[in-house]
């Protein structure tokens, strides 16, 4: 398929192969951000004319939008944020930071996102709790039976990625939440990586937590959503104070809205939640069986194919997912992402926000491919064509 | 300088770089550079003694031109005065930034003069080298 309408850049024979970091923005959800800045650019659940009404019914026929993504059982559990950071970080400081004591245990694995580590350490500081890793299979993917024999009596949460950033396995969050909730652990997911490339089904997987970003999945950057279970979030201690309140007559007469707004204090990002609502309607459209079939379709491809070049080394060539990690032998992974700038092509060479996978590959950084539909075979052609060159790092240096 | 040579220099310093490897001695003052936008990552410590630069270690992770351009400028600060090293510096910083420089005084660091035609590297031809700037402006 052609996709050069709704992704005019592509013209410009641009190779964008860092759809980890953030997708394209097809036309269409950038002109129906445009569409409420130029034609109803007023302020949401505020007024009582016309334009307001339309904002308020476009934002929240975004939420149901969002909603039926994931399967949730109503707009209550929805709530917008600034991105699957804030949201992982609404749950991590909103609820389990009030939920947990001292010699609570989290699990999560090496291969988390900075934004799935960091908040727990601080929680190891403040509570006392403990961080403890889910070991990794030799191929640096995740195992039931490793999440098993991780679980002991004071395990009361789990914390991880259904598809990990570098790696890029797909971990069985259905079965994980299973053996969690058997034990009473709760279970919070970084969809980040995941939305938008697979399908989502909240009440099927019984998480207790997820969280998403529009921009991985072709909608603005500045959007995020935290699900949660009703009586979960409900519980959560996140409030930003302002206009979340009904009243506010003294300290001690505060009276909060209702789920979801009373976590979403402030003016949300209006037209980024109604630019995503268009970039779910684009997903759902091209299909996300297609997308996963496709992606994992083009890593294989992309895989054989610089398999048979001598100067590469690959970390998850075995892996089914839409990403590919490597370095060129004796090159620095920036020195390889800033060489394949000259060709157009866009990749990311780095610990990918994940500075703990470096334990397990015993190498700090890599370079990554992190490929989407609109992904070709011609592309990942020339990117083995430019790799194919033993000069790599002599003409990275630009003199 | 032509540009093969330019590059053999490049090279050398990346794949052997001077000095790598930190003392962890009292005497010399310590201090970490990162480049937010990039990994390139780096532990420099210096030792001062009657305004002298007596040494200046390294370590760390990071790209051929961050690599190279502070071991070159290791090697050229050692046994220079605080003051010469930082008016170094300084002309290293304005050649980076196309601004009028003292191209004598720089010596090989000139091999970087073009480094902006690449604008992802030219933070990458600054880290080391101004982290050497903070320790000596301390």
């Amino acid at each position: 398929m052609d996709y050069v309408n709704e992704f005019p850049i592509l013209k410009t024979g641009l190779i964008y192969f860092d759809n980890g970091a953030t997708t394209l923005k097809p036309k269409r959800v950038l002109d129906k951000m445009n569409d409420y800045y130029l034609n109803y650019p007023s302020n949401a659940h505020r007024g009582d004319y016309t334009l307001s009404l339309k904002a308020s019914k476009e934002l929240e026929d975004s939420r149901t939008c969002v909603k039926d993504f994931i399967n949730a059982k109503s707009n209550k559990e929805i709530v917008f944020t600034s991105g699957s950071t804030e949201s992982m970080n609404m749950a991590i400081y909103g609820y389990f930071y009030h939920n947990l004591n001292k010699y609570d245990e989290v699990l999560i694995t090496k291969a988390e996102h900075a934004s799935n580590i960091v908040p727990w350490f601080d929680l190891e500081n403040k509570l006392g709790i403990k961080v403890k890793y889910i070991p990794l299979n030799d191929d640096y993917t995740f195992s039931i039976d490793n999440l098993k024999e991780s679980i002991t009596n004071n395990t009361k949460v789990v914390s991880i990625a259904e598809i990990t950033n570098v790696i890029g396995d797909t971990r069985d969050i259905k079965e994980i939440t299973r053996l969690c909730h058997e034990k009473g652990i709760k279970v919070l997911v970084d969809a980040a990586q995941s939305a938008g490339h697979i399908k989502i089904d909240v009440q099927d997987t019984d998480v207790d937590f997820l969280a998403i970003s529009a921009h991985k999945m072709l909608g603005p950057t500045g959007v995020g959503v935290l699900y949660g279970k009703e009586e979960l979030l409900n519980e959560i201690d996140y409030k930003k104070g302002g206009g979340t309140t009904i009243s506010f007559d003294s300290p001690k007469e505060i009276e909060y809205k209702e789920l979801p707004y009373k976590l979403e204090a402030g003016t949300q990002n209006i037209a980024g939640i109604i630019g995503f609502r268009e970039a779910i309607n684009y997903v759902n459209e091209i299909g996300l069986d297609y997308i996963e079939k496709y992606t994992h379709d083009l890593k294989k491809y992309l895989v054989e194919k610089l398999s048979k070049l001598d100067n590469i080394i690959l970390y998850n060539e075995n892996v089914s997912g839409s990403t590919v990690a490597f370095n060129v032998k004796d090159v620095f992974a920036q020195d390889t992402a800033i060489y394949l700038d000259k060709f157009n092509i866009c990749v990311r060479s780095g610990d990918h926000c994940d500075k703990k996978l470096g334990d397990e590959l015993k190498i700090k950084n890599t370079v990554r491919v992190s490929l989407y539909f609109y992904n070709t075979k011609e592309e990942c052609d020339k990117l083995v064509v430019a790799l194919n060159n033993d000069k790599i790092l002599e003409e990275s240096l630009g003199v | 300088m032509d540009n093969e040579i330019k590059r053999e220099l490049i090279l050398e310093h990346f794949n052997n770089p001077v000095n790598k490897g930190l003392v962890d001695d009292p005497s010399y003052i310590k201090e970490s550079k990162s480049n937010a936008s990039c990994i390139d990552h780096f532990t420099i410590e210096l030792k001062l003694e009657d305004d002298i630069v007596k040494d200046i270690r390294f370590d760390g992770e990071a790209c051929a031109i961050a690599t190279s351009s502070l071991s070159i400028a290791i090697s050229k600060l050692i046994g220079k005065t605080k003051e010469e090293a930082i008016n170094i510096i300084d002309n290293y910083n304005k050649m980076i930034a196309h601004e009028e420089y003292d191209k004598d005084l720089l010596e090989e660091l000139n091999i970087y003069e073009d480094i902006s035609k690449q604008p992802a590297r030219v933070n990458c031809a600054l880290l080391g080298i101004n982290g050497i700037k903070d320790i000596l402006k301390k």
